[in-house]
């Protein structure tokens, strides 16, 4: 039965594998061979490092992002561990209301940045109400992590919830009959448990801020991180072979993010944008 | 002893309320904004809808654009995406995780990257390169992942293999059982997939702004374009927009995630009863 | 004319592409309107064997399964004509009972009115006319398993496979369908291969049983035959409880440690030599096959090193007899305290000569374990 199956199998797939190499095997081979194709050839992926501008952006990119990934990890993990351990009414409204911005694009969220913290922001009414200075963060690194926390939250909530939910209670109870005080009990068994879903939600987290651009592009245009410099680089510059070598070198690291969350937490990391 | 527990109980509470406050007070203040006659004064200024008709005489296109790209993304990853998911389910071992592997690159690799790439590659078509289509390609490639995902979840979840061996003892052949027994049953994933597909589809900015072109704007690639231009109420009126249209996607989302978590639930309580 | 469909298994082997040998080349044939149960631990190859026999998992090259003579070792399980039940029933979770029984008479385009007809029967028969529009999520173990039956039954098929059917249920619904199962497997006298590791349900629905070991047939016959004449120390282990003790064969009777035992306990219906046989040899018995009795008619004599009391009888650990205690059951209706001095007597046939040379055969582990 399985011999005569795999055909049908394999047409079945085909359709998908034509598309999937036309229009993204193929054009990221040719990116990759692009970038190569400068004056400096393969050196022009060591740009990187010999580019001030460039290394500066990495850098910055990736300190925000592990920055945006380990703010969003603590407050998921306190808000989900807390929706899932109490019973109250108004819990699954709150969970809605939680989950809800999780398909907003990164330019709505940069919008909703301006809104708390732009020249007309509601933060800058209240600071100016309070002190009569006027608090405005949204179109610096400030407001990125603002909206890259923002759009972090619901993704991370989610993974942490379905994993507390997983964990069996009788191993709570195990603890708690051996004299173990709450503090002990979260430390000991639900952290541990909840492992591999903070190594899986914080490796999309960092992948999705590395990657973002829509949030970046409708703050300024003057912060430097990578996406907003190969952006940069392509339109304004024309310099596409350096555009596809920062894409390519971007497009590696949250590959390799996404790689090693996966092989620590020894499951299927689900990505998603 | 109780009394530290309320404590903790309701610090929790109320962080957990600050951070819903964090993620919803900013939304609630751009629908109010695109129905305020100036922002700037406030609410006293008085409501109206004159925004939103705003709105709707400069943007429209961009709108039904974006319904016609998330529409066809939808029939093309449902075409190519399940039975793929499928056929993946059924290869199982190293060979499918690889593949599976592979597709999901799309979204690890960022927008800005894969966007790139087309234009490198498929550029020089110029009809291509100047129609909708070429946007499609992206959400394509960006939304295939969550529509195989999604179904091989399902199928993972039912024990599909010996409902097939069960359909194939009483005679039925391989297209049949997909048709009478896999399909039916893999229809809350594919439901799940295809609300997760145009929800993404509606709102991807990050390869749309790379791949359109002057006359084919996309619903998010017109809101940035009202950010950067046009004054604050008619791109809060033109968010607002957006917001009405996602929102039920999300709301289906949640309740089909809802109903069946309580399905599986009530499935797994029937069968401990026993008889 | 469907009821008499013989089966008949030649040289099948199954080697997965990992390189395990599920199954060493087995013969096997089974009558028309015979039932049959593969019976074995977890891992014999039983459910192999029933897969390959359904056309669920493929042969090694050189077997054949032949149905009424005729090789359908090709043939997809589709194509083959069977009925199957599931361990876990594999119903339709999308279909309400009454599709579930008419799926395969869909499949095979009988007309609505026939279908109807054909559907209600199944549901009459197996006593769940009630349950036709409900859905599966919303039916009981025993309920599914009934609908399973109805839906392979359905077809008339030639061949009726069943894969440990009754293992999800708990043991007093087990009991009963158990016998539901007997009855209907007899009234419709359709060639029926059951596969299951419980050796009551085995002996209970069986024409023939065929143990299986480690991808090997280990013995096969009737259940009587099974139970009274193993024929090697792994059925008489796996079948019900027994006793081993190591001796050798002399013309006086059976040696054990200087104890002689006398011919006229040896259960000789079996065949096995009872000839003098100077090698070590090893015999078992039952615990149901002994007696306590005074110490002038006792074979041997022991200390009780634990007992349980299940109701009907007493089962007893005797030490100081063999090198594992000796399993002893009696219907004493007093306490008898540890410690105490028994006096054991086996009953007469109760005793039974292994083959040595079958127990080599075995492979080690199974050797090892029964000489733990």
């Amino acid at each position: 039965m399985q011999q005569a199956v795999i055909p049908k199998l394999i047409l079945m797939m085909l359709p998908m594998a034509i598309i999937f190499l036309a229009f993204f095997l193929v054009p990221m081979a040719q990116l990759a061979v692009v970038g190569a194709s400068g004056e400096q050839g393969l050196a022009a992926y060591a740009s990187i490092i010999n580019t001030p501008r460039h290394l500066q952006s990495m850098i910055a990119t990736v300190m925000l992002s592990a920055v945006v990934t380990l703010a969003a990890l603590v407050v998921a993990t306190i808000a989900g561990l807390f929706l899932v351990r109490n019973e109250f009414p108004g819990r699954q409204t709150l969970i809605a209301l939680l989950t809800f911005p999780l398909a907003f694009p990164g330019v709505v969220i940069g919008f909703l940045v301006i809104l708390i913290g732009g020249r007309q922001g509601l933060v800058g009414d209240i600071s100016k109400a309070l002190t009569g200075d006027k608090l405005v963060f949204a179109y610096s690194m400030v407001g990125l992590f603002v909206g890259y926390l923002y759009f972090s939250i619901p993704r991370v909530i989610l993974t942490i919830m379905a994993a507390a939910e997983k964990l069996d209670p009788a191993l709570e109870e195990a603890a708690r009959s051996l004299g173990a005080p709450t503090w002990r009990v979260v430390y000991d068994i639900i952290l541990p448990a909840l492992k591999p879903g903070l190594i899986a939600s914080g490796a999309i987290c960092f992948a999705t801020s590395m990657g973002a651009f829509g949030t970046a592009f409708t703050l300024a245009t003057k912060i430097d991180v990578l996406p907003m410099t190969i952006y940069t680089e392509f339109t304004l510059n024309a310099n596409i072979a350096g555009a596809a070598t920062l894409s390519i070198v971007l497009g590696v690291v949250t590959w390799l993010a996404l790689f090693i969350a996966r092989s620590l937490s020894g499951s299927t990391v689900a990505a998603s944008g | 002893m109780m009394l530290s527990r309320k404590l903790s109980f309701y610090l929790q509470l109320l962080f957990t309320l600050l951070v819903c406050a964090f993620l919803i007070v900013p939304v609630v203040l751009s629908a109010l904004a695109g129905v305020t006659a100036n922002f700037f004064v406030g609410l006293e200024s008085g409501l109206t809808l004159s925004w939103l008709a705003q709105v709707i005489d400069l943007y429209t296109d961009t709108i039904y654009l974006s319904l016609l790209i998330a529409f066809a993304c939808l029939v093309i990853t449902l075409i190519i995406g399940v039975p793929a998911a499928y056929a993946l389910a059924r290869m199982g071992g190293r060979s499918a995780r690889i593949i599976e592997e592979t597709i999901v690159l799309p979204v690890a690799v960022p927008g800005l990257a894969i966007a790139l790439a087309l234009i490198l590659s498929y550029g020089g078509f110029r009809e291509f390169r100047s129609s909708w289509l070429f946007i499609l390609v992206g959400h394509v490639l960006y939304t295939l992942p969550f529509m195989i995902r999604s179904v091989l979840a399902v199928l993972s979840s039912i024990d599909f293999k010996t409902l097939e061996e069960g359909a194939a003892s009483l005679g039925a052949g391989f297209w049949y059982r997909l048709k009478t027994v896999v399909l039916p049953n893999v229809r809350p994933g594919i439901l799940a997939g295809s609300l997760m597909v145009v929800t993404l589809s509606i709102g991807e900015f990050n390869l749309t702004w790379m791949l359109h072109t002057p006359i084919t704007k996309t619903l998010p690639v017109g809101l940035a374009d009202s950010y950067a231009s046009m004054r604050l109420e008619v791109a809060s009126a033109y968010t607002l927009i957006f917001f009405i249209m996602i929102v039920p996607l999300l709301i289906a989302m949640q309740m089909l995630s809802a109903s069946n978590k309580a399905k599986t639930t009530k499935h797994s309580v029937t069968k401990n009863i026993g008889s | 004319m469907n009821s008499n469909t013989s089966v008949q298994v030649i040289n099948c082997g199954k080697t997965f592409e990992d390189g395990t040998q599920a199954l060493q080349p087995i013969n096997l044939e089974i009558k028309g309107g015979e039932t049959l149960v593969l019976l074995g631990p977890s891992g014999c190859g039983k459910t192999t064997l029933l897969r390959i026999i359904a056309g669920l998992e493929t042969l090694d090259a050189g077997g054949q399964v032949l149905f009424n003579g005729e090789d359908v070792s090709h043939l997809p399980v589709e194509k083959r004509n069977i009925g199957m039940v599931f361990q876990s029933y594999a119903l339709f979770p999308n279909m309400t009972v009454r599709d579930n029984i008419g799926y395969g008479l869909k499949v095979r385009r009988q007309s609505l009115a026939d279908r109807q007809t054909r559907i209600q029967e199944m549901l009459a028969m197996m006593h769940i006319e009630n349950l036709a529009e409900r859905q599966i999520s919303q039916l009981s173990g025993g309920q599914r398993q009934r609908v399973a039956l109805a839906r392979a039954i359905a077809v008339r098929p030639k061949v009726l496979l069943l894969d440990e059917p009754l293992t999800a249920l708990d043991a007093l619904l087990r009991e009963r369908l158990r016998v539901e199962i007997d009855t209907l497997l007899r009234s419709l006298g359709i060639t029926a291969i059951y596969v299951t590791h419980d050796q009551s349900e085995a002996m209970a629905l069986a024409d023939r049983i065929v143990v299986m070991s480690n991808g090997r047939i280990a013995q096969q016959g009737t259940p009587r035959e099974i139970y009274q004449q193993p024929s090697n120390s792994f059925v008489a282990d796996f079948i019900g409880t027994a006793n081993k003790i190591n001796g050798r064969m002399t013309d006086q009777g059976f040696e054990v440690e200087g104890v002689v035992l006398p011919k006229s306990i040896l259960n000789v219906v079996g065949g096995n030599s009872t000839s003098a046989n100077p090698i070590q040899t090893q015999a078992i018995f039952r615990p149901e096959d002994t007696e306590i009795v005074s110490q002038d008619q006792a074979h041997f004599n022991g200390q009780v090193a634990s007992t349980f009391f299940m109701g009907d009888r007493t089962r007893l650990l005797v030490d100081g007899i063999s090198e594992s205690p000796i399993i002893v059951e009696t219907t004493f209706k007093q306490e008898i305290s540890i410690g105490t001095e028994i006096s054991i007597r086996i009953k007469d046939q109760g005793l039974m000569l292994l083959p040595d040379e079958l127990i080599e055969d075995l492979p080690k582990e199974i050797v090892e374990k029964t000489e733990q």
